[in-house]
C-alpha cells in the first residue's frame, strides 16, 4: 500500500464534484486521517490460498431478461426538465 | 404498546387501524416537535388505507414507518438529502413495502436519517437533528435515527430501517429499543436506495423481539428482483422463539471486551450473559482475531460501493438539478456539489480514491481479501457455539456534537457492528440495562446477539431469552 497523500481536487474532479477551496482543505486532513487508519491492513500478512473471484469483485449477476419498466409518465414526473416524454438536458456534444 | 398487543386489541374489537393512527398522529404532534423523527407523513393516505383494512392478514391495520431511503409508492424518498428533498415522487414500491401491505400493514411516516444512510448519528441528515428520547442532548444513533427514535418515542409502533455497518443495531441500542439485521441475501434490496451493496440490508426496529420477529417474517424472503436475494425457505420464527437458551453455546469474543469500553457497558452485559449461564446456556470464550481491522476494511468497501451507487444522482433523471450550468458536465459537478453534504462528499472522494487505477488493488482488493479473513473468523467461531454475545457499542449515546469535526472518532465507534456485515451474518441489538454516562443518569444499553449466516431463528430465540432477563 502506498504512502502517498490524497491528492483531493484531483479526485474530486474524477468524481465530477465542485469543491470549495474550504471543503478541500478540510477534506484533505480528514481524508489523510482515515487513508492513516486504513494504512493498518498492510500490515496483514495474507494467506497464500486467499484467492478472490468474480463474486468478490462483481457480486451475482441476474439473467438479462427483459422485464417490465416502470410506467414512463410516473418516472417523468421526477425529471427536472422534461419534453416530449423525454428527459431534456444541456447541451451534451462541445462546440467545433 | 407493541405491535402484537395492538394487533390483540384490533382483534378483540377494543382499537381499530384508525383509532391507531389517530393516536399516532396525537403523539407525534405532542412529541415530534422535539425528538424530530418524523420527516414527513401522510395521514389522510394512511387513514383511507385503515378505513379499509382487513385484520384476517398477518399484520391487518398495523402502522409501520419507514426510513426515508424505501421507495413507496406516491410518497417521498430524501434519503435525508438536499438532492432529493423536493421533487421527488418514488414511482414503485420496494419489495419490502408490497410485502408489508401484502400482509395488510400500512406504511406511515417517513423517517429522518443520515444523508444516504452514511453515519452514526443522525446529524448527517440535511434535513433535521433527530434527538434521543430519552435524553434530548443526546444522539439517537444512526443512520436509522428517526426510525429507532419514533419507535423509543412511542410515536411509532415499530419501523423498518436499514443497516450497512450497524445502522439499525446502534440507533437502537442507543434508543433502548430492539432493532435486527438480517443475514445478507434474506431480505430483498429492491427498491432500498443503495448505499454499499454488498453489505446493506433492511431489517425491524421494534419495542419487542416477538415484533421483531413478525416484521421479520414478513419482509424476508426470494426476490427475483434482487439477484443477491438468496432463495432459502423462512422458517417461522415464532415456533422456536420461546425455546429458551437451555443447552446452547453462547460465545463471548475477547477483542469485544477490550479496554475501552465503558465500565456500564461491560457490567450490564457481563450481567446479562450471566443471567443466560444461569439459565443453563454454555458460555464459551473465543477469539476474533481480525477484529482490529474491521473499520479499516469497511471504510475501504462501504465507500468504494457508495462511490459507484451516488454516480446516479447526476441530476439529469430526478432530483437536484443545478441551474445556470454551462454544459451536462457541469450540470454533474455543480448539481452533485449543491446536492450533497460534507459525509457524502467525503466518502464518495474516499471510494473514488481507492477504486482510482493505481490505487485499487492496494486498497480495495486488499480489503476485500481482509473481508474473506473476518468472515473465516466467523465460520470456524460458528463451529464452537450457536451464537456469539458482545456490546453493540464501546459507549452509551453520546452528546450531539462532539464528533462532528473528527469523523474518524465516529467510524471507529462502529468497531462492534460492522462485522456482521462485511461476514453477511444477522445481528440484533436487545436492550439490556442502562447507566449513568457523561452526566447523564441512565442512558440504555444493549447486548449484540449475532449468529450464523440464516440462523435468524436462533438468534431470536436467545434475544427473546434476553429480553426476560432485563
Amino acid at each position: 500500500m502506498s504512502n502517498q497523500h490524497i491528492d483531493v481536487s484531483y479526485v474530486a474532479k474524477l468524481a465530477r464534484l465542485d469543491l470549495t477551496p474550504e471543503e478541500v482543505g478540510t477534506f484533505q486532513s480528514q481524508l489523510n486521517a482515515i487513508l492513516e487508519h486504513v494504512e493498518s491492513l498492510s500490515s496483514i500478512d495474507l494467506p497464500n490460498d486467499l484467492a478472490l473471484d468474480d463474486h468478490d469483485h462483481l457480486g451475482p449477476m441476474r439473467d438479462d431478461t427483459p422485464l417490465p419498466s416502470l410506467d414512463p409518465e410516473l418516472v417523468l414526473r421526477n425529471a427536472p426538465d422534461q419534453a416530449q416524454s423525454q428527459i431534456r438536458v444541456p447541451k451534451v456534444v462541445a462546440d467545433a | 404498546m407493541t405491535l402484537t398487543q395492538l394487533r390483540q386489541q384490533f382483534l378483540s374489537g377494543q382499537s381499530t387501524p384508525t383509532q391507531a393512527l389517530e393516536s399516532l398522529a396525537s403523539a407525534i404532534a405532542e412529541r415530534d416537535s422535539q425528538t424530530k423523527a418524523y420527516i414527513s407523513y401522510n395521514l389522510e393516505e394512511a387513514l383511507q388505507a385503515a378505513a379499509k383494512a382487513d385484520l384476517s392478514k398477518p399484520l391487518g391495520g398495523l402502522p409501520i414507518a419507514i426510513k426515508d431511503n424505501i421507495n413507496t409508492f406516491g410518497q417521498p424518498c430524501t434519503c435525508g438529502s438536499k438532492f432529493l428533498a423536493k421533487n421527488y415522487t418514488s414511482p414503485y414500491d420496494a419489495t419490502v413495502i408490497r410485502k408489508l401491505k401484502e400482509a395488510g400493514a400500512i406504511p406511515f411516516g417517513r423517517m429522518n436519517m443520515d444523508e444516504f444512510a452514511m453515519g452514526s448519528a443522525t446529524e448527517n441528515s440535511a434535513i433535521q437533528l433527530t434527538r434521543n428520547p430519552r435524553d434530548p442532548e443526546r444522539i439517537a444513533g444512526g443512520s436509522s435515527g428517526g426510525s429507532a427514535a419514533s419507535v423509543a418515542d412511542l410515536t411509532a409502533y415499530a419501523a423498518l430501517g436499514s443497516d450497512t455497518g450497524g445502522s439499525i443495531r446502534q440507533p437502537a441500542s442507543h434508543c433502548g429499543i430492539v432493532g435486527l439485521k438480517p443475514s445478507y441475501g434474506r431480505v430483498s434490496r429492491y427498491g432500498v436506495v443503495a448505499f454499499a451493496s454488498s453489505l446493506d440490508q433492511i431489517g425491524p426496529l421494534t419495542q419487542s423481539v416477538d415484533d421483531a420477529a413478525l416484521l421479520l417474517q414478513t419482509i424476508a424472503g426470494y426476490d427475483h428482483l434482487d439477484s443477491t436475494s438468496v432463495n432459502l425457505p423462512v422458517p417461522d420464527y415464532s415456533a422456536t422463539i420461546n425455546d429458551g437458551v437451555k443447552g446452547l453455546r453462547l460465545g463471548i469474543p475477547a477483542e469485544y471486551f477490550a479496554d475501552g469500553i465503558h465500565p456500564g457497558v461491560r457490567e450490564n452485559v457481563e450481567k446479562c450473559i450471566q443471567l443466560l449461564e444461569s439459565q443453563g446456556a454454555e458460555i464459551i470464550k473465543l477469539s476474533l482475531p481480525y477484529t482490529s481491522h474491521v473499520v479499516a476494511t469497511y471504510y475501504v468497501i462501504a465507500p468504494a460501493e457508495a462511490s459507484s451507487n451516488l454516480s446516479r444522482f447526476d441530476g439529469i433523471r430526478y432530483g437536484n438539478r443545478a441551474t445556470g450550468a454551462s454544459d451536462i458536465i457541469d450540470v454533474y459537478h455543480q448539481s452533485r456539489e449543491q446536492g450533497f453534504g460534507a459525509e457524502v462528499k467525503r466518502r464518495i472522494i474516499l471510494g473514488t480514491y481507492v477504486l482510482s487505477s493505481g490505487y485499487y488493488d492496494a486498497y480495495y482488493t486488499r480489503a476485500q481479501k481482509v473481508r474473506k479473513l473476518i468472515t473465516r473468523d466467523f465460520t470456524q467461531a460458528f463451529e464452537k457455539v450457536d451464537a456469539i454475545l458482545s456490546p453493540v457499542t464501546p459507549t452509551p449515546a453520546r452528546r450531539i456534537g462532539v464528533c462532528s469535526e473528527n469523523p474518524l472518532e465516529d467510524y471507529l465507534a462502529d468497531i462492534f457492528t460492522i462485522a456482521a456485515n462485511l461476514a453477511g451474518i444477522p445481528a440484533i441489538s436487545v436492550p439490556c440495562g442502562t447507566t449513568a454516562f457523561d452526566g447523564a443518569p441512565a442512558l440504555p444499553v444493549g447486548i449484540q446477539i449475532m449468529a450464523p449466516n440464516f440462523g435468524e431463528a436462533m438468534m431470536l430465540r436467545v434475544a427473546k431469552a434476553v429480553e426476560a432477563t432485563a
